[in-house]
């Protein structure tokens, strides 16, 4: 179940070293979570509410109970412990209570010893439900009659404690600014979900202690037992978890998903137990990006220098808190885009509706502001005629600049240099009209234009992120290296609890261990929770902190081996390294090798690495040194526009991005082009669409993801502007290509249509107010 | 969930007489998608995979293609490509490779969906479906088959044997729209068929009514309107094909769904109506066919 992999393919820091589970992946070899198998095992099937909002009148579980091959039916009264999980705040139930607030929300579970049996019976459980309106608009939900003004009365309570999650305020600079030209626009980012391909899954086995080992796909091992601890009832030292082979998370596996109830169901029957959500389950079944309905107002001067900038973001999270804080406090803090403003006012608010809930996601609040932000400069430049990269240049963010919570931005932070570049790469070359290639024009090979109607257009944005936890969070990792002598040769052995989610996390500590300590077998053991916090596969974080962790334990095992060798020689030697296996110094040569320093005594050290510290914002005006690191990318989409059908074909994607140090050149590159994608997808097609809190495209059917044809060439340039705060310089990639991404391909539609296009994702009948009606 | 396994064709006819509530199975690739999600659990699946005659293709007497129900898109992109080149173009849309190696033109039909991209070009050209049981078969005119979303005219002992195809006498095109550009279900789709032998012109409207139906207001006005030009070298009068178009979207009763609106899909028709009888047309006279 558990896999150790030994690696041959070698590489240092700043190699494109292979990855360790690669050829297992392209192979079909991986074990996924979904693959979990134990003999004997049974199998849990999650009853769900079909409506957004009810009341429970009664439960009854008998004819589920009377189904042959089924072991257990249980409700809210199973839950031995606090019947609440939540990753900031515990508010929504393992099973429901009285309540059910989102279409989804799990009822009771069935373990069967068939998946088919446990899926009939959960079916044949009678839920009395009392239907109650839903609460569907966020705006309307915080009780605002329009944008920052307050007066709806009579709003349905989602919770007890009203529909308001948080509201950040950002106060910097002058409240009254005046400005030449004032441009106020309003736009509104549809539901994307994090589309992973491996639906979630997991495998729970009850231990002769009482506990439970829990094997399952997640991004962050420590805050999954945490939670589960509380709702068992059971102390950590009986809840264990292991991460089993993930296919896919960004961001949708920081929320518990299976994983109460396939403990619950184990500890209830004494058997493994094991739950596999299908396509539709996995869409109900985990949070998705927020909505966001935005208004911004940017007060300029002639010359296109911003005086202000004023924003109210709304963003619906759903029926449960979530990450929901925090990402409200992204929305905020980076509202307004990485831009040095004097005066900005933003207020940035999270509801609670009875829709689906809504939590973490690649780009983690920034990606809905960025489609707003970027609209308006795109806007101001035509207003005021000028090109829209100068009036970013003219605007940008620079190290020394502050940010709109007074934070300075103490690193590199190019972001006219991005845009420069990304304004000099070469453009496609136009469509040949003589060469038709369907599969080049908007439409594919769905054959609807042969140059028909089609109208190029070009567009720029560019983006920045933070980095790492945020607002005061105790963001840590925890590493243990080992380094022994085994058969006669050095193998270091690397533990942490971070998740590798296919980003390539293992292959980052691999080239880590092999830079400090010049070994090049590097052994992972699995993750799991017998190490300490990894903390979250999330916010672009595990190479900057997990990284930062096995590069520090290193250091430790490096000092350590120093000590032993200069011990075996007799006496004290400086400026020693290790490489290849051996203690060299520059001045005497070989002091020894690891196979005869190190027989029979293995070196270990464990620490728990935290970057620097953050601060909470300041209630009022959002004023603190809250972020730790800031990325930064810019992106230049060339589309294809059929203004006649308003089908879309992404010419190019070019992309510049700074990473400080890529650890993995191929793989910062993977980010970028998936990252780009992901936000293509957004722009052009990807949304969950909900009528009165129904989700009604809860498969790939209808939930449409790019493919291989809607992927467009990309050129990548990386900068490595080192971040001297961060371990070997680097910044976090995986999250800036995703926000700079869609916001491009907007303005290169508004390019080619000359249409405002002010909603995402911008679907067909968006696209052809221009011809052809 | 009991698994039928015949290896001839009057088996499967026996097993569907005798069990008429059997699945038939052919490529899977509804069939599957719509187990796996759970939306069905019939008692039996009747595997016709086995079955050689139903994969194959030949010419009938009168010259027309008789298509086994189990032919891939595969095989007709690669086999059918000048006799058939609408549904060839169909095929070339559906789905990705994998879809394509196992999808059948039967399992389209079987299906009966709105959206079926196989439909619009079997209706321009006037296909006949050939069904069969125990008693004998039968030949249903293509434009008879479908009676309801996702239903056609099949009794439930029958199976369906083939489908049989004219050749294409003239031009033929066929145009989807999807909001990405592979691997989706159409929003809607038009195929055009030019019978220059007739002088008659077919269509067929996917995804833009209840079932796949035919513009037959169109097809008339247009096949009336080309009496004369038939034989004339150039393009057509830009009017005629305006009328033609907006007769085309008048055929349609498209609803609002999460894939598309009504109002864009009725406009989407006439474009792709105008875009591909333009297409049609110009290649009927620029490849000298008008002089045949
Ligand atoms: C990823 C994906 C993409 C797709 N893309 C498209 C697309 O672009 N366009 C499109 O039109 N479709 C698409 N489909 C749907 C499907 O591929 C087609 O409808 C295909 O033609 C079905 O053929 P099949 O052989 O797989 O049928 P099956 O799934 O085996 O059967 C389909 C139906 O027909 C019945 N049936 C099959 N054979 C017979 C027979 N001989 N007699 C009576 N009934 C029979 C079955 O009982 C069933 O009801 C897609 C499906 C998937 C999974």
């Amino acid at each position: 179940m558990t896999t150790t992999q030994t690696i041959t393919h070698t590489g240092r820091i700043g190699d494109s070293a292979q990855r360790p589970d690669g050829t297992l992946k392209v192979t079909g070899q991986f074990a996924y979570s979904s693959d979990l198998w134990m003999d004997g095992m049974l199998w849990g099937a999650t009853l769900r509410s079909p409506h957004p909002s009810a009341r429970i009148r009664s439960v009854d579980i008998g004819p589920a109970l009377a189904v042959p091959g089924v072991h257990a039916v249980l409700t809210k009264d199973d839950v031995p412990g606090l019947n609440a999980y939540g990753l900031d705040h515990a508010d929504q139930p393992v099973l429901a209570a009285d309540v059910v607030r989102y279409q989804g929300e799990p009822v009771a579970l069935v373990a069967a010893d068939h998946p088919e049996t446990a899926r009939l019976a959960a079916e044949r459980i009678v839920v009395d439900y009392e239907p109650l309106p839903p609460v569907t608009d966020a705006m309307l939900a915080v009780g605002h009659i329009s944008w920052d003004t307050p007066g709806q009365t009579g709003v349905p309570r989602v919770h007890p404690e009203g529909n308001l999650v948080r509201h950040v305020k950002i106060r910097k600079g002058d409240p009254d600014p005046q400005a030449d030209v004032v441009i106020t626009g309003e736009y509104e980012v549809g539901m994307q979900d994090q589309a992973f391909l491996g639906p979630e899954s997991g495998l729970a086995v009850p231990a002769e202690d009482g506990g439970v080992d829990l094997y399952v796909a997640t991004q962050w091992l420590h805050v999954d037992q945490r939670q589960i601890c509380i709702a068992l009832g059971l102390g950590p030292e009986k809840v264990r978890l292991t991460l089993a082979g993930v296919g896919g998370a960004f961001g949708g596996r920081e929320d518990l998903s299976m994983h109460v109830h396939a403990c619950l169901l184990a500890l209830h029957t004494g058997k493994p137990v094991k739950i596999v959500y299908n396509r539709t389950e996995s869409f109900l079944g985990h949070v998705h990006r927020h909505p966001a309905r935005m208004r911004y107002q940017h007060g300029v001067l002639r010359d296109g220098t911003i005086v202000y900038v004023r924003a109210s973001i709304y963003l619906d999270g759903g029926a449960y808190t979530s990450s929901t804080p925090a990402v409200v406090a992204n929305a905020g803090t980076m509202g307004i885009g990485p831009y040095d403003v004097p005066n900005v006012r933003v207020d940035c608010y999270g509801a609670f509706t009875n829709n689906p809930p809504c939590g973490a996601m690649r780009g983690f609040g920034t990606v809905q502001a960025a489609f707003a932000y970027e609209a308006q400069l795109d806007r101001i430049a035509a207003e005021l005629g000028l090109d829209p990269v100068d009036i970013r240049c003219r605007n940008a963010m620079r190290e020394g600049s502050r940010m709109t919570t007074g934070q300075l931005v103490d690193s590199a932070a190019p972001v006219d240099e991005l845009l420069r570049r990304v304004q000099a790469l070469p453009l496609p070359p136009p469509v040949d009209p003589t060469q038709l290639d369907l599969r080049e024009q908007p439409g594919g090979v769905s054959n609807t234009t042969h140059g028909e109607g089609v109208r190029r257009g070009v567009g720029y944005a560019v983006a920045f992120k933070n980095v790492g936890f945020s607002e005061g969070f105790d963001d840590y990792s925890t590493a243990r290296v080992r380094l022994e002598v085994v058969g006669g040769e050095p193998v270091v052995t690397v533990h942490t609890a971070a998740a590798e989610v296919g980003q390539g996390l293992t292959t980052v500590i691999q080239q880590i261990v092999r830079t400090e300590l010049g070994v090049e077998n590097v052994v992972l053991a699995p993750a799991d929770t017998q190490i300490g916090n990894g903390g979250s596969t999330s916010a672009s974080r595990q190479t900057y902190v997990t990284g930062g962790a096995v590069k520090a334990a290193c250091e430790l095992v490096r000092g350590e081996v120093f000590d032993i060798a200069q011990t075996c020689y007799g006496r004290a030697v400086r400026d020693l390294h290790l490489v290849d296996g051996k203690v060299i110094s520059p001045a005497e040569g070989g002091i020894g090798s690891l196979a005869d320093l190190l027989i029979g005594t293995p070196v270990e050290r464990t620490i728990e690495w935290r970057h620097r510290p953050t601060y909470p914002l300041d209630p009022e005006t959002g004023r603190a040194d809250a972020h730790v690191q800031y990325a930064f990318a810019a992106h230049r989409a060339v589309v294809d526009v059929d203004t006649e059908l308003g089908l879309v074909k992404v010419v190019a994607l070019d992309c510049v991005q700074d990473v400080g140090k890529a650890i993995n050149p191929q793989a910062v590159r993977g980010q970028i082009y998936g990252g780009a994608l992901q936000g293509l997808g957004l722009a052009l097609m990807e949304e969950i669409v909900t009528t009165d809190g129904i989700v009604r495209n809860a498969s790939f059917t209808d939930y449409l993801i790019p493919t291989v044809l809607d992927a467009p060439p990309m050129q990548v340039e990386i900068l490595e502007y080192a971040d001297p705060h961060a371990p070997y310089g680097l910044r976090g990639v995986g999250e800036p290509p995703t926000i700079s991404a869609g916001p491009a391909i907007l303005a290169a539609l508004r390019n080619a249509t000359g249409l405002p296009l002010t909603r995402i994702p911008v679907r067909p009948e968006h696209l052809i107010g221009s011809v052809g009606r | 969930m009991e698994f039928l396994t015949p290896e001839s064709w009057d088996e499967a006819l026996t097993a569907k007489a005798l069990s008429p509530d059997a699945l038939p199975l052919a490529g899977g690739t509804d069939v599957m998608v719509e187990l796996n999600l759970t939306a069905r659990r019939p008692p039996l699946l009747l595997d016709l995979t086995r079955i050689p005659e139903l994969t194959t293709w030949s010419l009938t007497d009168d010259g027309r293609i008789r298509l086994g129900a189990g032919v891939t898109y595969r095989q007709v992109i690669e086999e059918l490509n000048d006799e058939l080149p609408g549904l060839a173009m169909a095929a070339r849309t559906v789905g990705s490779p994998q879809i394509r190696n196992r999808g059948t033109v039967g399992g389209n039909l079987g299906a009966a969906s709105p959206a079926g991209d196989c439909h619009p070009p079997l209706l321009a050209v006037g296909a006949e479906v050939e069904v069969a049981s125990v008693v004998g078969s039968r030949l249903i005119p293509i434009d008879e088959f479908f009676t309801g979303v996702k239903r056609n005219a099949l009794s439930p002992e029958e199976l369906i044997a083939a489908v049989i195809v004219p050749t294409a006498r003239g031009p033929q095109q066929f145009s989807k729209i999807g909001t990405r550009n592979a691997m989706v279900i159409a929003v809607c789709s038009f195929a055009i068929a030019l019978d220059a032998h007739h002088q008659t012109v077919g269509t067929g409207i996917g995804s833009a009514a209840p079932t796949p139906i035919r513009a037959h207001g169109a097809e008339r006005m247009l096949t009336h309107a080309l009496k004369s030009l038939w034989q004339r070298r150039g393009p057509l009068p830009e009017d005629l094909v305006q009328q033609f178009a907006l007769n085309v979207a008048t055929a349609a009763k498209p609803i609002d769904d999460v894939r598309g609106t009504a109002a864009y899909r009725q406009h989407a028709l006439t474009v792709m109506a105008r875009r591909t009888l333009t297409w049609a047309w110009d290649e009927y006279w620029s490849t000298g066919e008008a002089a045949a």
